[in-house]
Protein backbone atom coordinates (compact mmCIF):
# COMPACT_ATOMS: atom_id res chain seq x y z
CA UNK A 1 0.00 0.00 0.00
CA UNK A 2 1.50 3.46 -0.56
CA UNK A 3 1.94 5.97 1.57
CA UNK A 4 -1.23 7.49 3.45
CA UNK A 5 -2.62 11.00 2.83
CA UNK A 6 -3.70 12.99 6.21
CA UNK A 7 -6.75 13.87 6.43
CA UNK A 8 -7.97 17.08 7.96
CA UNK A 9 -12.12 17.76 8.37
CA UNK A 10 -12.58 21.65 10.00
CA UNK A 11 -15.61 23.03 11.22
CA UNK A 12 -15.77 26.59 12.66
CA UNK A 13 -16.46 24.77 15.75
CA UNK A 14 -13.98 22.66 16.19
CA UNK A 15 -11.68 20.28 14.74
CA UNK A 16 -13.82 17.38 13.62
CA UNK A 17 -11.38 14.91 12.15
CA UNK A 18 -7.74 14.51 12.18
CA UNK A 19 -6.14 11.00 10.67
CA UNK A 20 -4.37 9.35 7.88
CA UNK A 21 -6.13 7.38 5.25
CA UNK A 22 -5.58 6.00 1.72
CA UNK A 23 -7.65 8.36 -0.36
CA UNK A 24 -10.30 11.12 0.09
CA UNK A 25 -12.89 11.89 -2.35
CA UNK A 26 -14.09 15.27 -2.48
CA UNK A 27 -16.57 17.07 -4.31
CA UNK A 28 -14.99 19.87 -5.74
CA UNK A 29 -16.95 22.99 -7.78
CA UNK A 30 -15.42 21.86 -10.99
CA UNK A 31 -16.02 18.07 -10.50
CA UNK A 32 -15.40 15.49 -8.05
CA UNK A 33 -11.39 14.54 -7.23
CA UNK A 34 -9.68 12.03 -5.21
CA UNK A 35 -6.81 13.22 -3.75
CA UNK A 36 -4.19 10.44 -2.72
CA UNK A 37 -0.65 10.82 -1.11
CA UNK A 38 1.34 13.07 -2.97
CA UNK A 39 -1.07 15.09 -4.65
CA UNK A 40 -0.25 18.19 -6.80
CA UNK A 41 -0.85 20.86 -3.98
CA UNK A 42 -4.01 22.74 -5.47
CA UNK A 43 -6.73 24.81 -3.27
CA UNK A 44 -10.65 24.29 -4.61
CA UNK A 45 -13.55 25.49 -3.44
CA UNK A 46 -15.89 22.44 -2.29
CA UNK A 47 -20.11 22.35 -3.25
CA UNK A 48 -22.58 20.71 -1.15
CA UNK A 49 -21.79 17.16 -1.30
CA UNK A 50 -20.54 13.94 0.30
CA UNK A 51 -16.70 13.64 1.04
CA UNK A 52 -16.26 10.02 0.73
CA UNK A 53 -13.20 8.66 3.14
CA UNK A 54 -11.32 5.27 1.57
CA UNK A 55 -9.12 3.43 4.36
CA UNK A 56 -7.88 -0.41 4.28
CA UNK A 57 -9.63 -0.81 0.70
CA UNK A 58 -13.00 0.22 1.58
CA UNK A 59 -14.86 3.25 2.42
CA UNK A 60 -14.75 3.79 5.50
CA UNK A 61 -16.55 7.14 6.35
CA UNK A 62 -18.81 9.68 4.51
CA UNK A 63 -19.81 12.81 5.73
CA UNK A 64 -22.25 15.45 4.17
CA UNK A 65 -20.77 18.70 3.96
CA UNK A 66 -22.39 22.01 3.06
CA UNK A 67 -19.81 24.06 0.82
CA UNK A 68 -16.38 24.72 1.73
CA UNK A 69 -13.07 25.08 0.67
CA UNK A 70 -10.25 22.11 0.23
CA UNK A 71 -6.90 22.46 0.30
CA UNK A 72 -4.48 19.49 -1.14
CA UNK A 73 -0.78 19.10 -0.65
CA UNK A 74 1.61 16.00 -0.85
CA UNK A 75 1.29 14.98 2.55
CA UNK A 76 -2.59 16.48 3.95
CA UNK A 77 -5.49 17.78 2.36
CA UNK A 78 -7.56 20.19 4.80
CA UNK A 79 -11.36 20.99 4.20
CA UNK A 80 -12.96 23.72 5.63
CA UNK A 81 -16.62 22.99 6.04
CA UNK A 82 -18.96 25.25 7.54
CA UNK A 83 -21.05 22.22 8.26
CA UNK A 84 -20.43 19.04 8.10
CA UNK A 85 -22.45 15.60 9.56
CA UNK A 86 -22.16 12.01 8.69
CA UNK A 87 -24.63 10.83 5.97
CA UNK A 88 -25.76 7.93 8.21
CA UNK A 89 -26.87 10.65 10.46
CA UNK A 90 -29.17 12.48 7.86
CA UNK A 91 -32.39 11.97 8.47
CA UNK A 92 -35.61 12.56 6.31
CA UNK A 93 -36.79 15.40 8.54
CA UNK A 94 -33.58 17.19 8.49
CA UNK A 95 -34.20 18.00 4.86
CA UNK A 96 -37.33 17.99 4.15
CA UNK A 97 -37.46 21.02 6.55
CA UNK A 98 -34.16 22.65 4.68
CA UNK A 99 -36.10 22.11 2.02
CA UNK A 100 -39.38 23.87 2.95
CA UNK A 101 -37.37 26.88 4.55
CA UNK A 102 -35.07 27.33 1.33
CA UNK A 103 -38.31 27.03 -1.06
CA UNK A 104 -39.81 29.88 1.12
CA UNK A 105 -36.95 31.93 0.95
CA UNK A 106 -36.92 31.35 -2.30
CA UNK A 107 -40.58 32.80 -3.03
CA UNK A 108 -40.10 35.30 -0.71
CA UNK A 109 -36.96 36.75 -2.42
CA UNK A 110 -36.72 39.93 -3.77
CA UNK A 111 -33.43 41.46 -4.25
CA UNK A 112 -30.28 39.56 -6.16
CA UNK A 113 -28.68 39.02 -2.91
CA UNK A 114 -31.95 37.19 -1.25
CA UNK A 115 -32.24 35.34 -4.29
CA UNK A 116 -28.70 33.89 -4.60
CA UNK A 117 -28.40 32.99 -1.06
CA UNK A 118 -31.78 31.41 -1.14
CA UNK A 119 -30.74 29.26 -3.96
CA UNK A 120 -27.80 28.19 -2.48
CA UNK A 121 -29.39 26.88 0.58
CA UNK A 122 -31.80 24.93 -1.98
CA UNK A 123 -28.72 23.73 -3.45
CA UNK A 124 -27.26 22.16 0.66
CA UNK A 125 -30.94 20.60 0.79
CA UNK A 126 -31.17 19.35 -2.56
CA UNK A 127 -27.70 17.98 -1.94
CA UNK A 128 -28.73 16.60 1.43
CA UNK A 129 -31.80 14.79 -0.05
CA UNK A 130 -29.46 12.92 -2.22
CA UNK A 131 -27.04 12.31 0.15
CA UNK A 132 -29.38 10.74 2.54
CA UNK A 133 -29.18 6.96 3.03
CA UNK A 134 -32.33 4.81 1.69
CA UNK A 135 -34.62 3.63 3.54
CA UNK B 1 -21.89 33.43 41.17
CA UNK B 2 -18.06 32.98 40.82
CA UNK B 3 -18.96 29.44 40.67
CA UNK B 4 -21.53 29.90 37.56
CA UNK B 5 -19.18 31.86 35.94
CA UNK B 6 -16.46 29.80 36.38
CA UNK B 7 -18.50 26.99 34.99
CA UNK B 8 -19.06 28.55 32.28
CA UNK B 9 -15.96 30.12 31.63
CA UNK B 10 -14.88 26.33 31.41
CA UNK B 11 -17.18 25.99 28.54
CA UNK B 12 -16.61 29.39 26.84
CA UNK B 13 -12.88 28.53 26.97
CA UNK B 14 -12.88 25.27 25.04
CA UNK B 15 -15.30 26.35 22.64
CA UNK B 16 -12.53 29.79 21.74
CA UNK B 17 -9.85 26.77 21.76
CA UNK B 18 -11.43 24.43 19.62
CA UNK B 19 -12.32 27.22 17.12
CA UNK B 20 -9.30 28.17 16.52
CA UNK B 21 -7.89 25.33 14.48
CA UNK B 22 -10.47 26.80 11.29
CA UNK B 23 -9.02 30.44 11.97
CA UNK B 24 -5.58 29.31 11.45
CA UNK B 25 -5.72 26.71 8.45
CA UNK B 26 -8.25 29.49 6.78
CA UNK B 27 -5.78 31.95 7.22
CA UNK B 28 -3.00 29.55 5.91
CA UNK B 29 -5.14 28.99 2.99
CA UNK B 30 -5.60 33.16 2.39
CA UNK B 31 -2.07 33.50 2.72
CA UNK B 32 -1.12 31.55 0.06
CA UNK B 33 -4.39 33.22 -1.99
CA UNK B 34 -3.43 36.73 -1.21
CA UNK B 35 0.40 36.16 -1.73
CA UNK B 36 -0.65 34.49 -4.98
CA UNK B 37 -2.61 37.81 -6.15
CA UNK B 38 -1.15 40.55 -4.21
CA UNK B 39 -0.50 43.74 -5.73
CA UNK B 40 -2.97 42.22 -9.35
CA UNK B 41 -5.01 44.66 -10.36
CA UNK B 42 -7.59 42.03 -10.11
CA UNK B 43 -7.85 42.01 -6.65
CA UNK B 44 -11.31 41.64 -4.99
CA UNK B 45 -12.64 44.85 -3.04
CA UNK B 46 -12.26 42.90 0.32
CA UNK B 47 -8.79 42.59 0.42
CA UNK B 48 -7.17 45.62 -1.91
CA UNK B 49 -9.87 47.80 -0.46
CA UNK B 50 -11.61 50.99 -1.78
CA UNK B 51 -9.12 52.78 -1.77
CA UNK B 52 -9.88 55.53 0.64
CA UNK B 53 -10.25 55.17 4.36
CA UNK B 54 -12.94 58.08 5.05
CA UNK B 55 -15.87 55.97 6.81
CA UNK B 56 -14.46 53.69 9.12
CA UNK B 57 -16.62 50.86 10.57
CA UNK B 58 -16.23 50.06 14.29
CA UNK B 59 -17.61 46.70 15.21
CA UNK B 60 -17.70 46.68 19.07
CA UNK B 61 -17.47 43.17 20.80
CA UNK B 62 -19.17 43.28 24.27
CA UNK B 63 -21.29 41.28 26.63
CA UNK B 64 -24.71 41.96 26.98
CA UNK B 65 -24.98 41.43 30.51
CA UNK B 66 -23.10 43.35 33.28
CA UNK B 67 -21.06 42.34 36.90
CA UNK B 68 -17.99 41.76 35.01
CA UNK B 69 -16.05 44.05 36.33
CA UNK B 70 -14.42 46.61 33.56
CA UNK B 71 -15.22 44.11 30.69
CA UNK B 72 -17.52 46.27 29.22
CA UNK B 73 -16.03 49.52 30.33
CA UNK B 74 -12.55 48.46 29.20
CA UNK B 75 -13.70 47.95 25.21
CA UNK B 76 -15.93 51.46 25.17
CA UNK B 77 -12.78 53.31 26.08
CA UNK B 78 -11.25 52.10 23.60
CA UNK B 79 -13.41 52.50 21.23
CA UNK B 80 -14.32 55.93 22.22
CA UNK B 81 -10.64 56.88 21.58
CA UNK B 82 -10.22 54.90 18.08
CA UNK B 83 -13.30 56.99 17.18
CA UNK B 84 -12.46 60.77 18.88
CA UNK B 85 -9.23 60.22 16.94
CA UNK B 86 -10.70 58.85 13.65
CA UNK B 87 -12.84 62.05 13.94
CA UNK B 88 -10.13 64.62 14.76
CA UNK B 89 -8.33 63.12 11.55
CA UNK B 90 -11.94 64.49 9.77
CA UNK B 91 -12.95 60.77 8.76
CA UNK B 92 -16.75 59.95 9.38
CA UNK B 93 -16.84 57.08 12.08
CA UNK B 94 -19.94 54.91 12.20
CA UNK B 95 -20.32 52.17 14.81
CA UNK B 96 -21.90 48.54 14.79
CA UNK B 97 -22.80 47.13 18.73
CA UNK B 98 -22.66 43.43 19.48
CA UNK B 99 -23.71 43.12 22.78
CA UNK B 100 -26.13 45.61 24.79
CA UNK B 101 -23.79 46.69 27.08
CA UNK B 102 -21.46 48.50 25.34
CA UNK B 103 -24.20 49.80 23.05
CA UNK B 104 -25.75 51.49 26.09
CA UNK B 105 -22.45 53.04 27.66
CA UNK B 106 -21.26 54.46 23.78
CA UNK B 107 -24.60 56.03 23.31
CA UNK B 108 -24.33 58.96 25.13
CA UNK B 109 -21.14 60.50 23.56
CA UNK B 110 -21.29 59.01 20.25
CA UNK B 111 -25.05 58.27 19.71
CA UNK B 112 -25.10 59.82 16.12
CA UNK B 113 -22.79 57.26 14.85
CA UNK B 114 -24.10 54.08 16.55
CA UNK B 115 -25.64 52.30 13.89
CA UNK B 116 -28.22 49.23 14.39
CA UNK B 117 -26.12 46.08 16.00
CA UNK B 118 -26.81 43.23 17.59
CA UNK B 119 -27.85 41.59 20.93
CA UNK B 120 -28.52 38.62 22.86
CA UNK B 121 -26.05 36.71 20.41
CA UNK B 122 -25.03 33.01 21.35
CA UNK B 123 -26.76 33.45 24.73
CA UNK B 124 -26.30 29.63 25.29
CA UNK B 125 -22.94 29.78 23.15
CA UNK B 126 -22.67 31.16 19.95
CA UNK B 127 -23.23 29.24 17.05
CA UNK B 128 -21.43 30.09 13.61
CA UNK B 129 -24.73 30.42 11.99
CA UNK B 130 -25.27 33.48 14.52
CA UNK B 131 -21.73 35.33 13.71
CA UNK B 132 -22.39 34.65 10.28
CA UNK B 133 -25.25 36.77 10.45
CA UNK B 134 -23.30 39.96 12.09
CA UNK B 135 -20.82 39.26 9.12
CA UNK B 136 -23.75 39.06 6.04
CA UNK B 137 -24.46 42.67 7.57
CA UNK B 138 -21.11 43.72 7.36
CA UNK B 139 -20.32 42.54 3.63
CA UNK B 140 -24.01 43.76 2.76
CA UNK B 141 -22.44 47.57 4.06
CA UNK B 142 -19.55 46.80 2.37
CA UNK B 143 -21.26 46.46 -0.71
CA UNK B 144 -23.56 49.28 -0.65
CA UNK B 145 -20.34 51.81 0.20
CA UNK B 146 -21.26 52.20 3.51
CA UNK B 147 -17.86 52.48 5.16
CA UNK B 148 -13.94 51.66 3.73
CA UNK B 149 -12.19 50.39 6.65
CA UNK B 150 -13.50 47.88 9.40
CA UNK B 151 -12.32 47.43 12.36
CA UNK B 152 -13.39 44.77 15.12
CA UNK B 153 -12.56 45.75 18.87
CA UNK B 154 -13.16 43.01 20.94
CA UNK B 155 -11.27 41.61 24.57
CA UNK B 156 -8.94 38.74 23.72
CA UNK B 157 -8.94 35.83 26.11
CA UNK B 158 -5.42 35.50 27.67
CA UNK B 159 -6.61 34.23 31.14
CA UNK B 160 -9.16 33.96 33.97
CA UNK B 161 -7.93 36.98 34.88
CA UNK B 162 -6.53 38.49 32.01
CA UNK B 163 -8.22 40.18 28.85
CA UNK B 164 -6.36 42.02 26.01
CA UNK B 165 -8.69 44.65 24.62
CA UNK B 166 -7.48 44.03 20.67
CA UNK B 167 -8.09 45.94 17.68
CA UNK B 168 -8.08 44.14 14.23
CA UNK B 169 -8.79 45.03 11.05
CA UNK B 170 -10.99 43.42 8.65
CA UNK B 171 -11.61 44.94 5.55
CA UNK B 172 -9.40 45.31 3.74
CA UNK B 173 -8.04 42.15 5.03
CA UNK B 174 -4.66 42.98 6.14
CA UNK B 175 -2.23 40.27 4.15
CA UNK B 176 0.60 39.07 6.03
CA UNK B 177 3.28 39.94 4.77
CA UNK B 178 5.96 38.12 6.92
CA UNK B 179 6.34 35.17 9.08
CA UNK B 180 5.34 31.76 8.36
CA UNK B 181 2.98 32.78 5.12
CA UNK B 182 6.63 33.81 3.82
CA UNK B 183 8.45 30.74 4.26
CA UNK B 184 5.60 29.44 1.69
CA UNK B 185 6.95 30.93 -0.39
CA UNK B 186 8.21 28.59 -2.64
CA UNK B 187 5.29 25.83 -2.57
CA UNK B 188 3.23 29.16 -3.34
CA UNK B 189 3.77 29.31 -7.11
CA UNK B 190 2.96 25.63 -6.99
CA UNK B 191 -0.55 25.54 -5.90
CA UNK B 192 -3.18 25.28 -8.76
CA UNK B 193 -6.30 26.97 -8.25
CA UNK B 194 -9.90 25.80 -8.99
CA UNK B 195 -11.72 27.70 -10.32
CA UNK B 196 -9.33 30.63 -10.64
CA UNK B 197 -7.67 32.72 -7.54
CA UNK B 198 -10.27 35.82 -7.90
CA UNK B 199 -13.03 33.20 -7.44
CA UNK B 200 -12.06 30.92 -4.99
CA UNK B 201 -10.96 34.58 -3.35
CA UNK B 202 -14.56 35.52 -3.55
CA UNK B 203 -15.71 33.58 -1.65
CA UNK B 204 -13.33 32.82 0.76
CA UNK B 205 -13.07 36.46 1.55
CA UNK B 206 -16.60 36.85 3.17
CA UNK B 207 -15.85 33.30 5.12
CA UNK B 208 -13.09 34.79 6.04
CA UNK B 209 -15.06 37.59 7.57
CA UNK B 210 -17.40 35.66 9.17
CA UNK B 211 -14.81 33.31 11.52
CA UNK B 212 -13.03 36.49 12.46
CA UNK B 213 -16.02 38.05 13.72
CA UNK B 214 -16.88 34.22 15.08
CA UNK B 215 -13.45 33.73 16.68
CA UNK B 216 -13.73 37.35 18.36
CA UNK B 217 -16.88 36.78 20.09
CA UNK B 218 -16.06 33.39 20.92
CA UNK B 219 -12.78 35.42 22.70
CA UNK B 220 -14.79 37.86 24.08
CA UNK B 221 -17.54 35.78 26.08
CA UNK B 222 -14.67 33.48 27.63
CA UNK B 223 -13.18 37.26 28.37
CA UNK B 224 -16.45 37.97 29.66
CA UNK B 225 -16.93 35.39 32.11
CA UNK B 226 -12.99 35.42 33.12
CA UNK B 227 -13.44 39.05 33.97
CA UNK B 228 -16.95 37.91 35.70
CA UNK B 229 -15.80 35.41 37.88
CA UNK B 230 -13.07 38.22 39.00
CA UNK B 231 -15.39 40.66 39.43
CA UNK B 232 -17.51 38.33 41.37
CA UNK B 233 -14.38 36.69 43.58
CA UNK B 234 -13.90 40.17 44.79
CA UNK B 235 -17.74 40.95 45.74
CA UNK B 236 -17.53 37.64 47.66
CA UNK B 237 -14.59 38.93 49.26
CA UNK B 238 -16.07 42.50 49.83
CA UNK B 239 -18.79 41.53 51.19
CA UNK B 240 -17.58 39.37 53.75
CA UNK B 241 -15.45 41.83 54.89
CA UNK B 242 -18.26 44.02 55.04
CA UNK B 243 -20.43 41.67 56.58
CA UNK B 244 -17.67 41.30 59.94
CA UNK B 245 -17.55 45.17 60.23
CA UNK B 246 -21.35 45.18 60.46
CA UNK B 247 -21.47 42.32 62.87
CA UNK B 248 -19.13 44.07 65.17
CA UNK B 249 -20.79 47.29 64.68
CA UNK B 250 -24.15 45.50 65.89
CA UNK B 251 -22.97 43.63 68.72
CA UNK B 252 -21.35 47.19 70.25
CA UNK B 253 -24.99 49.00 69.39
CA UNK B 254 -26.66 46.22 71.19
CA UNK B 255 -24.65 45.74 74.32
CA UNK B 256 -24.68 49.47 74.62
CA UNK B 257 -28.46 49.17 74.44
CA UNK B 258 -28.27 47.03 77.17
CA UNK B 259 -25.77 48.92 79.17
CA UNK B 260 -27.69 51.71 79.00
CA UNK B 261 -31.15 50.21 80.02
CA UNK B 262 -29.06 48.65 83.11
CA UNK B 263 -28.24 51.85 84.08
CA UNK B 264 -31.99 53.45 84.22
CA UNK B 265 -32.86 50.60 86.05
CA UNK B 266 -30.45 51.17 88.67
CA UNK B 267 -30.95 55.17 88.99
CA UNK B 268 -34.04 54.49 88.82
CA UNK B 269 -34.16 52.02 92.01
CA UNK B 270 -31.65 54.59 93.80
CA UNK B 271 -33.95 57.42 93.75
CA UNK B 272 -36.28 55.67 95.27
Amino acid sequence: MADKIKFELVSPAKLLISSPVDMVIVPGTEGDFGALAQHAPMITTVRPGVIDVHDGGKVSNRIFVAGGFAEVNEERITVLAEEALPVADITHDMYSARLQAAKEALADAKTDGARIAAEQLLSIAQAMQAAAPRH
Amino acid sequence: MKMVAASKLRRAQTAAESARPFAERMERMLGTLAGSLAGQSGAPRMLAGTGKDDVQLIVMVTADRGLCGGFNSSIVRNVKQLAGQLLKEGKTVKILPVGRKGREQIRRDFGPHLIEGFEGLGRKGISFAEADQVATRITQLFDENEFDVCTVVYNRFQSAIAQVVTRQQLIPFPVPAEGPVKADAAAKALYEFEPSEEDILNSLLPRNLAVQIFRSILESQASEQGARMTAMDNATRNAGDMINGLTIKYNRSRQAQITKELIEIISGAEAL
